[in-house]
């Protein structure tokens, strides 16, 4: 079947206990309620309908898979274009709906832990995506879709180890095998998604530049995403390969947070338990060395762009509603 | 294709398909936390769930394996929950050798694997039934009722009424690509990866621009008709007696299944 | 410049009974481009008025200024109340436009709150709403459909039931855009009927001039912006140069 591809990242229903559930759905919540109130004071009545269809939309683009190696394939989650198209706030409002609609009509992730797929797949999609564009707005067609490019990736990056840590957090997976496990299979998914969004954003700028261009939505973010996404990122880069070779630390906080039994007292039955790749091959570090070239590269980059930025910022118009055109006048 | 591949209601005039969307909401979500919140290896609890769940499908008229049928799709899922076996601290049951690493399974381990697959098979039977029982726009009310935000609801109730729309839209563009991968005799037919992906990204961008025309099309069609920018809709739903006499009777059964789960 | 011909023009004066008045509409999109250059155009009561012309002649730019969907130089007036910003809600009840592709028109998951949504933004009772819903979808002769999911409908009955969502507001005026595009025959044949039978001043955009010929006493030949004929659908028919002039064709 064509529908809703199966995700790795759509939690089931009991994958997380109850405690962090709760605690997913807390920050969801808090998140939604400020975007929702964000998206009341700067959209327009026109936003309701937009907003509605490219949820839709994000739905139905996900059923565009391409071909990438020895049948898996690649295919948008749609977060970060979301989040370039409408601005951070309402691309979190539409794939908040995308989520829930996947979870409660084709039990696409659970309704207990929705609010924990609405975070890792919505929220921190959203935000690390629109933080990184939004600190290249001003630039150069190369540069803006380069950005979005890395920005895809780590949006997937930021989700799988959310979901990573919430499954240790639950206490049901060890710290340094979920946490590589989850980044490596999707440092795949992120490359098709990067691929896919910059092409797509490609597309729109060739044809239609006024749905991306100054004095839209997307471009009124404040200068906050731009410290949000960097944030996101560089703890997505410092704390996966952390978390994947040195757990200690990690397991000491979430055992005193009383979220999981200590592993080390129980030694004995532990001992036997190793995951020499970790050691040898060392596939996390692989993977923690790429998103680390591109990190620093991307925050040199970003640190100079702002820079350069700041004089031009209060050019940008604030109504939409001006700016672009209805649609009638396209008809020839 | 036919829009009906997505639609997972079923259309019957049972008890359950009667029953007010609200209180179907309500009971199926108490339900699946209430498995979240049994403690692991309470067998009497989860075959008391079970029961649960038949009662409740022999209500719908859907037939008593209707969920159990369809259950079959979610439960590849649960073996993602795999990793517990090796991660639960417990007594040591078997140790084997895959590859290069060493797994030991312990008792805790399995215990809490069985759990909860049991717990998600139970969860995602329950969720399919919701919706094989509740029109998706009587859920969405549902939701209004529930104090979901409006903005929710409506951006949900446009992404379904347009999910069909739009992924017709989508079919139309694979096919138009399928046509068109063709090969000459003797090559390999497509590029690379990146020329492909472009391809799909050039499919997006042009459903976006599609989408995004539409949204403005639809706007005129809401304003032609009145609107100002504030969703308004009926309360299409009332709760008689015999709502609140099954939501009581589900929450005892509930109840009861928690109170043999932990004493 | 357009070929006008001026014979054809303005063979219905304004009257009394007039239901729509347009006076001297011009209208720009943002980016420069004309679609509206003058047009001047009145609708009696009961009027049936086909509205023909080649693609990017300015129908549709025409149709969305006349609720306020657009907003350009020159006077609108509906049953003597001249179209402004404060009264847009009124003047919005009283122009019932139907889009052309119903899936654009149909936005609610249920046909009755599709249908029930004119109503219920004009501020009606809940039992008013319920019972416009009712007698509108009886006009259309979709009863049956009220508690149906809108995707579920084939192209005709969504035609039918985007015709009800307007009718639910008790406009002065039906406005439809391309009424049968998209139609097979028979449900072409069955709007036809439709049409025929509501007993409401219409304008009707539309290319199939068979439609024109067979249902409307009277046609508007618009194109670059301008109203080049109004006259009798027969005499305009006749008119072969002036029908090859703007792209249309006798049925």
């Amino acid at each position: 079947m064509l529908y809703s591809p199966i995700q790795p990242m759509h939690i089931p229903d009991n994958f997380l206990s109850i405690t962090v559930s709760l605690i997913c759905w807390a920050i969801t919540i808090i998140t939604l309620g400020v975007a929702i109130s964000r998206t009341n004071k700067s959209l327009g009545e026109r936003q309701v309908p937009l907003m509605g269809v490219m949820a839709a939309f994000i739905f139905a683009a996900q059923m565009i898979n391409f071909p990438v190696l020895g049948g898996t394939s690649g295919h948008l989650l749609g977060g970060v274009l979301a989040a370039i198209a409408l601005g951070p706030w309402a691309g979190m409002l539409v794939m908040t709906a995308v989520i829930a609609v996947q979870g409660l009509l084709f039990q696409d992730g659970g309704l207990i832990v929705m609010g924990a797929n609405i975070l890792n797949m919505g929220l921190l999609t959203c935000a690390v995506g629109y933080g990184l564009y939004r600190s290249v707005i001003g630039s150069n067609r190369t540069v803006k879709l380069a950005v979005i490019g890395v920005a895809a990736w780590l949006s997937v990056m930021a989700g799988a180890l959310s979901t990573a840590l919430q499954i240790w957090l639950s206490g049901n997976a060890q710290l340094q095998v979920i946490v590589p496990a989850m980044l490596f299979f999707h440092a795949f998914i992120g490359f098709g998604e990067a691929l896919i969004t910059v092409a797509a954003v490609l597309f729109i700028i060739r044809t239609r530049p006024d749905l991306l261009g100054e004095g839209t939505e997307s471009a009124q973010g404040g200068r906050g995403w731009i410290l949000t996404g960097v944030l996101l990122t560089l703890i997505v880069v410092l704390l996966s390969p952390f978390a994947s070779t040195n757990p200690d630390g990690l397991n000491r906080v979430a055992t005193d947070l009383g979220f999981i039994q200590s592993a080390q007292t129980a030694s004995g039955p532990l001992a036997g338990y190793t995951v020499p790749f970790l050691e040898s091959v060392s596939a996390s570090k692989i993977v923690a060395g790429v998103i680390g070239i591109i990190v620093v590269l991307a925050i040199v980059f970003i640190t100079g762009r702002s820079m350069q930025n700041k004089r031009g910022l209060n050019t940008q118009s604030n109504n939409i509603q001006a700016t672009r055109p209805p649609i009638e006048n396209r008809k020839p | 294709m036919h829009s009906d591949a997505f639609d997972r209601y079923h259309h019957h005039d049972s008890a359950l398909h009667r029953l007010d969307p609200r209180i179907k909401v309500v009971v199926a979500i108490a339900f699946i936390l209430s498995n979240a919140l049994l403690p692991d290896g309470a067998w009497m609890a989860f075959g008391l769930a079970w029961l649960f769940l038949i009662l409740a499908n022999a209500l719908s008229d859907l037939g008593l394996g209707y969920t159990f049928r369809r259950s079959f799709i979610a439960l590849p899922f649960a073996l993602v929950a795999i990793t517990v076996l090796f991660s639960v601290p417990g007594k040591p049951l078997s140790q084997f050798h895959f590859m290069m690493w060493d797994f030991t399974v312990t008792d805790a381990g399995l215990l809490r694997f069985i759990s909860i697959v049991i717990r998600s098979w139970l969860s995602v039977q329950m969720a399919i039934l919701l919706v094989a029982v509740t029109r998706f726009p009587d859920l969405i009310h549902a939701f209004e009722h529930l104090r979901v935000p409006a903005i929710l609801t409506t951006i949900i109730a446009f992404l379904y009424r347009y999910l069909f729309v739009l992924t017709d839209e989508v079919m139309r563009l694979l096919r138009a690509r399928q046509s068109r991968s063709a090969a000459a005799a003797g090559q390999r037919s497509g590029g690379g990866v990146l020329w492909r992906a472009r391809v799909a990204g050039n499919m997006s961008g042009q459903l976006f621009l599609r989408s995004y025309e539409r949204s403005d099309r639809i706007y005129n069609a809401m304003l032609a008709r009145g609107y100002d920018g504030q969703l308004l809709t009926l309360n299409p739903h009332e709760l008689h007696a015999r709502d609140w006499a099954y939501a009581l009777a589900a929450f005892l059964f509930i109840l009861a299944t928690q109170f043999v789960g932990w004493f | 410049m357009p070929i006008t011909h001026p014979i054809h023009k303005m063979v219905f004066p304004e009257s009394e009974g007039d239901v729509l008045k347009v006076r001297d509409l011009h209208f720009s999109y943002p980016d420069g481009h004309v679609a509206l250059r003058g047009i001047s155009l009145n609708l009696c009561s009961g009027d049936k008025v086909a509205l023909v012309g080649p693609n990017g002649a300015g129908k549709s730019t025409l149709m969305l200024h006349l609720n306020g969907i657009l907003e350009g130089r020159g006077e609108i007036e509906l049953r003597g109340l001249r179209l402004s910003r404060n009264n847009l809600p009124v003047i919005r009840s009283m122009v019932g436009l139907v889009f052309q592709n119903p899936d654009d028109q149909l936005f609610s998951p249920t046909v009755f709150e599709d249908v029930a949504f004119g109503p219920l933004h004009m501020g009606l009772p809940e039992a008013d709403v319920r019972a416009r819903v009712t007698s509108a979808l009886e006009a259309v002769r979709m009863s049956a459909f009220k508690d149906r999911l809108s995707h579920h409908l084939s192209v005709g009955e969504k035609k039918r039931i985007a015709i009800a969502t307007v009718l639910s507001m008790n406009p002065s005026v039906l406005v439809l855009d391309e009424p049968s595009a998209g139609l097979d025959p028979r449900a072409r044949r069955s709007l036809i009927n439709l049409l025929r039978e509501l007993p409401i001043t219409m304008l009707v955009s539309t290319h199939d001039m068979r439609l024109v010929q067979e249902l409307f006493p009277r046609t508007v030949v618009m194109d670059d912006g301008q109203i080049v004929a109004d006259g009798l659908t027969r005499d305009i028919l006749e008119d072969e140069e002036l029908l090859t002039a703007h792209g249309l064709e006798k049925p």
